[in-house]
């Protein structure tokens, strides 16, 4: 039984966590108090839920116990009259689920919004989101992030201050400024996906749960809106990714290249929500933004059976396409990728000119591996030799420069 | 999540917005519009005057002014007791202030709003800052 509650409590925690706290600063307006009532409710729902059972709605509980625990500690600070009559018009958050329309998950939407507001600094707005609508510690956060604690604390201190001083505000952005801040919104969803995509098999385990918090907040902003197909790509962009968990890291903890991964690990299920999400989101806009191109792309890998039924002709398109709508040194040589595997390592090599003149990713060691790569396939050992020595002088992990050694040594194996 | 009909839960909520906006608290920010001072020379186009005519309209500009050029600045400071005056600011940046305006804004995003039409927003770097006031 009291298993069962904790699971109660645990499973309300994760769903009502970004609610209770986003409601309770619209109604207080003061972020630390909403954090620490918040977790008061938490921490009361542990003690009360196992006496009197779970109530039938846990998130209008736990607001209502949040909301009540404001009121006491308002009171108890609020001495001048002026204040004590602010207490009293402290509103009643009303029952928090009972419609998602009612305006009261728009308080999350709100402080989505706000918390990734363009005039916080990016680290920022990335730390907030984990902290006010996912409900990770500072401490995990830091961890998450690779940032010793202190750092962390200071970084959410200092962001809740702008808010507060600079009067960052606590609403949707209006209409003309909408694409723009939803755009810096799904820019801070996609960075924390990276981020945890980026953890290794022995990384922390909090670091690895980024790319779930990352799903999962990625759906509450496609379910909260609806019409905006860019949330659906970008939803779809990461579940497509996310399907190749299993297979992209072998027993040794090393990555292993989409070519050589086993596609029977690959999540279907995930794969056909991923496809599903994008279709609908497709079929809402007019023209494709930048995720639902890269969630299209993602499709066209997740939906090959084997890596040479890759449809590489129309990831080479949908490349061009990416780099027409956020031009970057990347996507081209992504495109130089693709090109190569549709039409030939000499027309991969044709696009690189350009990359390498530019100078722009100098220092990047995909760029000579990735030369390395298509000299090895065009029979010019030598030169793909003198690149793939210059990709390992490059990288920066030990997994990429045991791939390096072994493709070199392969190469000079020929020579 | 039930699904209970919400129309008559609406009304709460709207009564709070309401009650929000009607108490108008307003934010006051400075804002600084830096560019080149070549650039700012006296080119007509650059100066802020169809802007200061719209922001004072709509009231939400308190007062503001150009400035003269760092050439005409004083720097003063006082070092162990000792006056230190000299001529201009040291500041290596090329960007010089070369305007100042105080606002009287909802909150940030108004005053961004506000900035982002402001001439020297398209030639230099326009600068907010929230006074300090409690």
């Amino acid at each position: 039984m009291s298993e069962d509650v904790e699971a109660a409590v645990a499973a309300a925690f994760r769903q009502e966590w970004g609610r209770v706290v986003a409601t309770l600063i619209r109604l207080t307006g003061d972020w630390d108090l909403a954090e620490e009532c918040a977790q008061d409710a938490f921490a009361r729902a542990l003690e009360h839920w196992p006496r009197d059972g779970i109530p039938r709605r846990p998130g209008a509980w736990l607001t209502t116990t949040a909301r009540n625990r404001a009121l006491d500690r308002l009171r108890r600070r609020a001495t001048e009259a002026a204040k004590l009559q602010e207490v009293a018009l402290l509103p009643h958050p009303d029952a928090p689920d009972d419609d998602a329309s009612s305006g009261i998950s728009d308080d999350r939407l709100r402080l989505i919004f706000t918390c990734c507001h363009p005039a916080l600094p990016l680290e920022a707005r990335v730390a907030l989101t984990l902290r006010t609508l996912v409900g990770l510690t500072t401490a995990e956060i830091a961890r998450a992030l690779l940032v010793p604690q202190p750092t962390m604390a200071k970084r959410l201190v200092r962001a809740k201050h702008k808010i507060q001083n600079a009067a960052i505000p606590y609403r949707l952005p209006p209409a003309h400024l909408l694409p723009e801040r939803t755009a810096a919104v799904l820019a801070v969803l996609y960075l924390l996906f990276n981020e945890g995509y980026a953890a290794t098999a022995g990384a922390d385990l909090v670091r690895q749960g980024l790319c779930e918090e990352a799903i999962r907040l990625a759906r509450t902003l496609a379910e909260l809106m609806p019409d905006e197909p860019e949330a659906l790509g970008l939803l779809a962009l990461m579940l497509l990714h996310h399907t190749r968990r299993a297979a992209r890291i072998d027993d040794a903890g090393d990555l292993v290249t989409l070519e050589e991964q086993d596609r029977t690990r690959w999540d279907r299920s995930q794969i056909d929500e991923g496809v599903r999400l994008l279709e609908a989101a497709l079929r809402r806009g007019p023209a494709p933004g930048p995720y639902q191109v890269q969630a299209a792309i993602a499709a066209c890998h997740a939906s090959a059976r084997t890596a040479s039924d890759t449809d590489w002709a129309q990831i080479a398109a949908l490349y061009g396409r990416l780099a027409e709508l956020v031009p970057s040194a990347v996507v081209e040589l992504n495109r130089a990728v693709a090109v190569a595997m549709a039409d030939g390592p000499a027309a991969g090599l044709e696009l690189m000119r350009g990359l390498d003149a530019s100078g722009e990713l100098a220092g990047y060691h995909l760029l000579p591996a990735t030369r390395a790569d298509l000299l090895r396939r065009l029979d010019r050992p030598t030169e793909a030799a003198a690149a793939y020595r210059q990709a390992l002088a490059l990288a920066a992990t030990d997994a990429e420069r045991r791939y390096l050694t072994r493709r070199l040594s392969e190469t000079t194996g020929n020579d | 999540m039930g699904a209970a009909p919400s129309s008559h839960r609406e009304q709460p909520i709207m009564n709070i917005d309401r009650a929000v906006a009607t108490k108008e608290k307003t934010m006051r920010y400075l804002l600084l519009a830096c560019s080149e001072e070549s650039l700012e020379a006296n080119s007509e186009e650059v100066l802020p005057t169809a802007w200061v005519r719209e922001m004072d309209g709509r009231g939400v500009r308190q007062l503001g002014s150009r400035l003269r050029p760092v050439s005409d600045a004083t720097t003063v400071r006082v070092r162990s007791g000792e006056l230190l005056v000299s001529d201009g600011p040291f500041a290596e940046t090329k960007e010089q202030i070369g305007g100042f305006d105080l606002l009287e804004c909802r909150d940030l995003d108004e005053a961004i709003e506000v900035a982002s039409r402001h001439p020297a927003a398209k030639s230099g770097t326009i600068e907010l800052r929230p006074l300090w006031e409690e």
